[in-house]
């Protein structure tokens, strides 16, 4: 073959090389194929751990009974022993060392979450008794009446 | 001058000898990366949602935002709770406010705009709410569509997102039938719910199936006869969100209505 075909395919020859060669920098070595194929499992392999070291941060109350365990008896008569603690009291993390209290959220909203009277008959929410938040004691914290661990009326 | 035999031929020669070098090519051989180490064969994650049971309290939404560091503000979150609203006129109303964060605290559903549509008690014919999350697809339509190969499928049945990989191009947020995916407002990547697989690998719940005081969210594995959530998906009435795209959602829903998109 003469010269002017074999010149632009040595020219197209170094940049497949020079390609090549880029990405076997840029493209992290354990870049590959999972088990999933082709079609779905391009990945850089390490991610998959990086995924798993996430931090845990909602413990459930099975981690506060060695310390609040009366809250738990208490709770475990009331109708709001469905309800785990870290949902009033936000996600433990690494409560008492860090941080060495859990915040106590006494707005009236917490509570109409599920008492603000939605009348449902078709879900779950028709069937809790629900409150009037702006006839049922307006501007007080709920808990100044009910103790949100056994909210059964006891006044405190 | 080439003739029509020999330009033939080369054809065929250059044909054949670039078939080569696209094997060569092949960055790494499939399995072989991940021979011998953990063995996620005998799981294939699935979730269960009972839409008769979940009373609109957001709690699930509120413990995802925490757990998954969200950031709690940004109008954005990997679960949503959506409520609907069929009024005896035959209209639909739908809304999500914060994606239920707080919990539904007015029966006014919103419209959007500021608007807000007033729904008397009477006027109800039936009214529920639909807890939402990414369906973990058999057939994930943003892992097809990305680019540079920034997400992907765990042999569990887990789609995850490579945040230092991803160039966030939005591809798979425009693919994604369901909606899941958003723009993480920290890392400016793609972001989406991946069944908590922090926890999930550590053999706990999800943070939204332990937030859940009634039941209305559970995980299980598809694989395991024993499972009972397999049982129930297997045995019972499920349903799955936008069955016709093939997606094959693994989110299954009790108590779905068709008013549910
Ligand atoms: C290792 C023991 C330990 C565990 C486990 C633990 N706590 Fe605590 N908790 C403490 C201590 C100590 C304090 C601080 C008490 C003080 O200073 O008054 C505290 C304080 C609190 C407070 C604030 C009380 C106040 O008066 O302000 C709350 C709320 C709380 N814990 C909830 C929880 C919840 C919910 C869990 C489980 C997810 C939990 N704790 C697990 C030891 C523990
Ligand atoms: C329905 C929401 C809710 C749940 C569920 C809940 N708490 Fe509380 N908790 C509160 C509120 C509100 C207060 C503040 C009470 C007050 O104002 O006296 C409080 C106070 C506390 C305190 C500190 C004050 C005290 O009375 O000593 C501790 C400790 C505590 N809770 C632990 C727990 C633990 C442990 C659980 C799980 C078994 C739990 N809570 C479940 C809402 C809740
Ligand atoms: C996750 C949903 C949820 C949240 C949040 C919640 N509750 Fe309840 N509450 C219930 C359920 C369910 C019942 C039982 C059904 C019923 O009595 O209607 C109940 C029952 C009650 C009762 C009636 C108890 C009785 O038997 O007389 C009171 C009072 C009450 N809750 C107060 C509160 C207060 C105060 C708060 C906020 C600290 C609160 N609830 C937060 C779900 C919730
Ligand atoms: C000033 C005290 C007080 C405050 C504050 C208060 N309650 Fe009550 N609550 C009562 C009393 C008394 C009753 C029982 C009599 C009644 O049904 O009104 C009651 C009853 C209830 C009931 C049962 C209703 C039923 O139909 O049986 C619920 C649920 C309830 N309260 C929730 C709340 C919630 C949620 C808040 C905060 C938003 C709250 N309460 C604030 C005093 C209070």
């Amino acid at each position: 073959m003469s010269n002017h075909v074999l010149r632009p395919l040595f020219v197209v020859a170094v940049l497949v090389f020079l390609g090549l060669l880029a990405r076997h920098f840029i493209v992290p070595k354990d870049f590959g194929i999972g088990r999933t194929g082709y079609m779905y499992g391009w990945h850089r392999k390490s991610n998959v751990e990086d995924w798993k070291a996430v931090k845990v941060k909602y413990r459930t109350a099975e981690y506060c009974k060695d310390c609040h365990s009366d809250k738990i008896d208490l709770i475990m008569t009331s109708p709001h022993a469905i309800i785990n603690c870290e949902n009033c009291h936000g996600p433990a993390v690494d409560h008492p060392d860090d941080p060495p209290k859990l915040p106590i959220d006494r707005s009236r909203e917490l509570c109409l979450r599920c008492h603000f009277p939605l009348p449902y008959p078709t879900s779950g929410r028709g069937k809790i008794r629900g409150i009037n938040p702006e006839l049922h004691n307006p501007g007080q914290a709920c808990s100044t009446c009910h103790n949100p661990h056994k909210p059964e009326l006891s006044i405190q | 001058m080439i003739t029509r035999r020999d330009f033939l031929k080369y054809t065929l020669k250059g044909a054949a000898g670039l078939a080569v070098p696209v094997a060569a090519l092949e960055i790494a051989a499939p399995g072989k990366l991940f021979a011998g180490k953990y063995d996620p064969s005998g799981v294939r994650w699935v979730f269960l949602v009972d839409t008769l049971k979940c009373v609109g309290c957001g709690l699930c939404v509120k413990a995802c935002k925490l757990e998954n560091e969200i950031p709690y503000d940004a109008n954005v979150t990997r679960t949503w709770v959506e409520r609907y609203v069929l009024t005896k006129d035959g209209r639909v109303s739908a809304d999500t406010p914060k994606g239920a964060r707080d919990g539904f605290l007015t029966e006014k559903v919103e419209l959007g705009q500021g608007k807000y549509r007033d729904i008397k008690k009477e006027e109800i014919e039936k009214a529920f709410f639909v807890p939402k999350l990414c369906n973990q697809c058999q057939n994930p339509p943003c892992v097809q569509v990305c680019p540079v190969g920034a997400t992907y499928q765990t042999p569990d049945g887990v789609v995850l997102i490579d945040r230092k990989w991803c160039i966030g191009c939005g591809y798979c947020i425009m693919a994604c039938p369901y909606g899941v995916r958003f723009f993480h407002p920290v890392y400016h990547v793609a972001e989406k719910c991946n069944f908590c697989y922090h926890r999930i690998t550590k053999g706990m719940n999800t943070a939204c199936v332990d937030a859940c005081p009634f039941g209305a969210r559970k995980i299980g594995n598809m694989k395991d006869p024993n499972d009972p959530v397999a049982k129930i998906i297997a045995s019972e009435r499920v349903g799955v969100l936008k069955e016709e795209y093939g997606t094959k959602p693994q989110v299954y829903y009790i108590g779905l209505s068709k008013e549910v998109r």
